[in-house]
């Protein structure tokens, strides 16, 4: 069977979770990151989403899957239900982030973020010289449609992170389907980071 | 796709050493049990899916009876390709204890007196039902189920299999129902029960063999046919469309939803037991699936497969109600699914919306049978 990962994010989240740990993926959508999770991995996998097409499509996968929105769906558990907690491209949709990511931290021993990174220097091009709201590779909506709710940059998270005292693991940044190892907040589309409490 | 054709009722009487305990410490010295099976049960005995029916349901689940205008109360869902595929699975459903379809309930022959039960019956639980099936599922050798599934009542009936008999399921799926009912389902269901014993011809449960509280069940069912649909299905249905005759008198049913209710309500008391409804729906009113304690207590260390199916616009079973058994599931650590399929026929909605329900079901069950080794085969 051919790989399904054609996400590169997908395919760094795989890597950051160790075979056999029990995840939780939040927004996960049609399932195909849990899906190979469970299946290369050996993770034992639960999904939230909200959408009900989606949740067909992960039942058809063999997935677990819970239809439910991300910022209430995450009180039932209870303290270290999952080894990982994964919310990516998600966190900027959530309509209350803190309550959320405090959560997360308590229903997993990690979680792991990934987000778009407002500050890529395609965004700040458009922004500057034509004073324009960015659309980006991995910001592709207009103003009036996207579905984001908050916009932050990798510079914001990690000061975020540094102001809550929550240890950073893990950092892992890519732009254009590869890795960026210099300057992430110019170059990376999507920063991934596995970050748990002190 | 065809369905299974041609079916017909079996019926078994099991008197179990020491007569069938009760709930509520009452011994029937045998039960009657009415049941229908489809498909074939495996060599390993391992493809039995027990189908619960609802308050007025019985063991004709698919097919037809021969010379009946209309199959079974959820032959869209059972058969061969269908969501409980009978190509694959050996389907029973059997009625309930209690009921008026077959199995031993307050019309049947009290042995003692000769006479019918009536008020004579026993009170019984939906927990007494269920083992009551269990009976049954002995009877056919299965120690194992490979899933349990029904929608209102038949989705207590789930979770009392799911909370009393966990190592004899391997998967449940409640559909449209409750933990426990809330003080507006009991209200309902009061309203139903006094409509029959308001009636003259109830006689105190004592009107076998005379005129039937034909009028108070009539209204029962119409009680009952306004919680099962949505003020949208109704407005899509009826609007405020008027028959088209005249009426004689002032209060006979003017409007299209009127001389529905009416008609429901007749037809029902051809087909249904004054008495079993009051036993019956008293049974659902006393039902707590985790008997006063928390239901992920009861759940803790189980591992039954659980897929949990609401409806939208169902405000009989709201799905904030059946989530809650999600929450259970959540909170002991048991794998789970949960949709909450978009329609708008209300409670009906689990009778009617096929195609959705099939499609979580048909996946669900493949997982639960064959395992995850298989999964691949259905990525898509």
């Amino acid at each position: 069977m051919p790989s399904e990962l054609n996400r590169p994010d997908h395919r760094i989240i795989m890597e950051l979770i160790p075979a056999g740990a029990s995840v939780l993926d939040l927004g996960c959508g049609t399932g195909e990151l849990l899906y190979m999770l469970i299946k290369e991995k050996g993770a034992r996998g639960q999904g939230i989403e909200i959408d009900e097409q989606a949740i067909y499509t992960c039942v058809a996968r063999g997935l677990n899957v819970i239809h439910g929105d991300i910022d209430s769906g995450l009180s039932d558990y209870p303290d270290n239900s999952f080894d990982y907690v994964i919310l990516n491209q998600s966190l900027q949709q959530v309509r209350h982030v803190e309550p959320v990511v405090e959560d997360c931290l308590r229903v997993g021993k990690k979680l792991i973020v990934g987000f778009p990174n407002f500050a890529h220097y395609s965004a700040r091009l458009r922004m500057f010289f034509r004073g324009r709201a960015p659309v980006t590779a991995s910001l592709p909506y207009q103003w009036h449609e996207t579905p984001n709710l908050h916009f932050l940059s990798i510079s914001d998270f990690l000061a975020y992170c540094r102001n809550k005292g929550f240890r950073v693991e893990r950092r892992e940044y890519l732009g254009n389907g590869r890795r960026v190892l210099k300057f992430p907040n110019i170059f990376a589309q999507i920063g991934i980071f596995v970050i748990c409490r002190r | 796709m065809e369905g299974i054709g041609i079916v017909e009722t079996k019926s078994i009487t099991v008197a179990p050493p020491g007569g069938f305990l009760l709930e509520c410490g009452y011994k029937l010295e045998e039960v009657e049990i009415a049941y229908e099976t489809y498909g074939e049960l495996n060599g390993e005995r391992s493809n039995a899916i027990l189908i619960a029916h609802a308050l007025s349901g019985d063991a004709n689940a698919a097919g037809f009876h021969r010379g009946a205008p209309k199959p079974g109360w959820w032959d869209k869902m059972i058969g061969p390709g269908r969501a409980f595929d009978t190509s694959k699975y050996f389907v029973i459903c059997s009625n309930v204890l209690g009921g008026c379809k077959g199995t031993t309930g307050p019309a049947s022959i009290d042995p003692r007196t000769g006479r019918p039960y009536g008020l004579s019956f026993p009170l019984i639980s939906i927990h007494d039902m269920v083992n009551c099936q269990k009976l049954l599922v002995d009877h056919l050798g299965i120690e194992k189920l490979l899933a349990v599934a029904g929608g209102s009542m038949g989705g207590m009936q789930v979770l009392s299999w799911l909370t009393r008999h966990p190592a004899r399921v391997r998967s449940v799926i409640p559909i449209s129902t409750a933990i426990r009912h809330s003080p507006q389902q009991i209200a309902f269901n009061e309203v139903g029960r006094q409509a029959i014993m308001a009636d003259a011809h109830w006689k105190s449960g004592n009107y076998y063999g005379g005129p039937l509280p034909a009028r108070g069940l009539s209204v029962a069912r119409m009680v009952g046919h306004i919680t099962y649909m949505s003020d949208t299905s109704m407005c899509d249905k009826f609007g405020r469309q008027r028959k088209d005759y005249l009426n004689p008198c002032k209060f006979d049913p003017d409007f299209e939803v009127e001389g529905y209710l009416h008609y429901h309500g007749s037809n029902f008391v051809k087909r249904f037991d004054a008495n079993s409804y009051l036993f019956i729906t008293k049974a659902m009113d006393n039902f707590d699936a985790a008997d006063g304690r928390s239901l992920h207590e009861l759940l803790k260390g189980s591992s039954v497969k659980v897929l949990v199916i609401a409806f939208k616009s169902d405000w009989l079973y709201p799905a904030y109600q059946t989530k809650e058994i999600v929450r259970a599931c959540k909170l002991a650590g048991l794998e789970a699914s949960y949709c909450e399929i978009e329609s708008t026929y209300g409670h009906d909605a689990f009778l009617l919306e096929i195609e959705e329900q099939t499609r979580l079901v048909t996946h669900f069950l493949k997982k639960v049978y064959n395992g995850y080794e298989v999964m691949s085969e259905y990525a898509v």
